[in-house]
């Protein structure tokens, strides 16, 4: 099972629990068996059609999946996911 | 060297090689913009936004110049501000380090603090408000176009003029304008080259108060010139600066260790290549929270406290 790090305003979904555990070949796959344990959690992930919304990012293994294989990309048992909203990096 | 003002000193940075840090078949390379007068990369940017402004004509002698920024930026707008003889208001989040705020203070900047749990966001969000009085011109180097060509015209020409074989760029995400202005450049210089992102992991207290939806992409960004984007968190960032003191002499702030340890990862996967590591700025102003102190463990969680980006 990949561990899934969840952003603070998502936590509320999974009983206040910063991190948990899902499964899926590719990302998209994990995204629906999250959506399957903690219902409504993938709402503001995922616009109507299917696609990552734009102000969230997903990183598997600390990487951005968008320049992977966005929500093709190949999770393994080991990985971590991380979801985040996006925020100016400041300077 | 020789320059007519401090102006003209700005960019020209060194392209240092890391021999200590270089896997086999790869050279790790920084370009030090530590280097720069008031010691980060955002002299070039600073410059470049009152300069286009005073061309345009959105600057003139009797506005004040503002901006939100978490340090550098209105360092090198103060520095500029000085030397043109305008006015500076700079909002900087209240947990910025303090050697920034002091900095500031005497360029003669006037500091409004912003929430330091709303990080860059809510320093936006002032100083938005405040923009909306006509005594004031924001620069906003999240949406100025001056802020990418400062980085294509500059940064991205030294980088080719000094390594025309980089196979790798990686520089720290922030307004974004770094990576889109030198990506730009060296596409344009070598189709191959990988531009790579290195994006700070901040705490959960920035993250946590939005909503998904109000996210913020900065207007500049131009997100199609990235091969790969990173996330880096403080720990790693901390003892990668801390690799660069121990192993090379290098002296950076605490992005750079972030772009550096994305950089290694990068390097770890390849054969051979020439990696270019942008390291923003010098570790002066983060001596205060003892980034270098020797407990780690206590290192870290001090500098997790500050603005560290």
């Amino acid at each position: 099972m990949a561990r899934v790090k969840l952003p603070t305003i998502l936590r509320s979904h999974a009983g206040g629990e910063r991190a948990v555990d899902a499964e899926g070949a590719t990302l998209r796959e994990l995204l629906e068996d999250l959506e399957t344990r903690y219902p409504g959690i993938t709402e503001m992930v995922l616009t109507d059609d299917g696609a990552l919304h734009r102000f969230v990012n997903v990183y598997v293994n600390d990487e951005d999946v968008r320049y992977l294989g966005s929500l093709e990309t190949e999770v393994d048992p080991e990985d971590t996911v991380s979801i985040l909203p996006a925020v100016a990096g400041g300077r | 060297m020789r320059f007519d003002d401090v102006l003209d000193a700005i960019g020209d940075t060194p392209l240092v090689g890391l021999p200590s840090l270089s896997p086999p078949g790869v050279r790790m390379w920084a370009k030090l913009e530590g280097q720069n007068p008031t010691g980060s990369l955002k002299d070039r940017i600073a410059k470049a936004m009152v300069e286009a402004a005073e061309a345009s004509g959105e600057l003139t002698p009797e506005r004040t110049i503002l901006e939100p920024t978490s340090g550098n930026t209105g360092i090198a707008l103060a520095m500029v501000a000085r030397r043109k003889g305008y006015g500076l208001t700079v909002v900087i989040p209240d947990n910025a380090s303090e050697e920034r705020i002091r900095l500031l203070e005497l360029f003669g900047a006037e500091i409004v603090l912003s929430p330091g749990d709303k990080g860059t966001n809510g320093s936006i969000e002032i100083a938005r408000r405040l923009a909306k009085d006509d005594r004031y011109f924001m620069p906003f180097q999240y949406g100025n176009p001056a802020n990418p060509r400062a980085h294509e015209e500059g940064t991205g020409e030294e980088i080719v003029r000094d390594l025309p074989e980089i196979t790798h760029f990686v520089a720290g995400l922030g307004t974004g304008g770094t990576l889109t202005g030198v990506g730009r450049r060296l596409k344009r210089h070598d189709p191959k080259v990988k531009v790579i992102a290195a994006e700070p992991e901040l705490g959960d207290l920035v993250y946590g108060l939005r909503s998904l939806e109000d996210g913020f992409v900065p207007p500049i960004f131009d997100e199609s010139v990235l091969d790969r984007r990173f996330l880096v968190n403080v720990a790693d960032s901390v003892r990668a600066t801390r690799r660069l003191t121990e192993r090379e002499g290098v002296f950076a702030g605490i992005s750079s260790g972030a772009v550096l340890h994305v950089g290694l990862r990068v390097a770890s996967e390849l054969d051979r290549g020439d990696v270019v590591c942008l390291l923003a700025d010098g570790g002066w102003k983060y001596l205060s929270t003892q980034a270098w102190a020797p407990e780690l463990e206590r290192a870290e969680k001090n500098v997790s406290e500050t603005l560290w980006w």
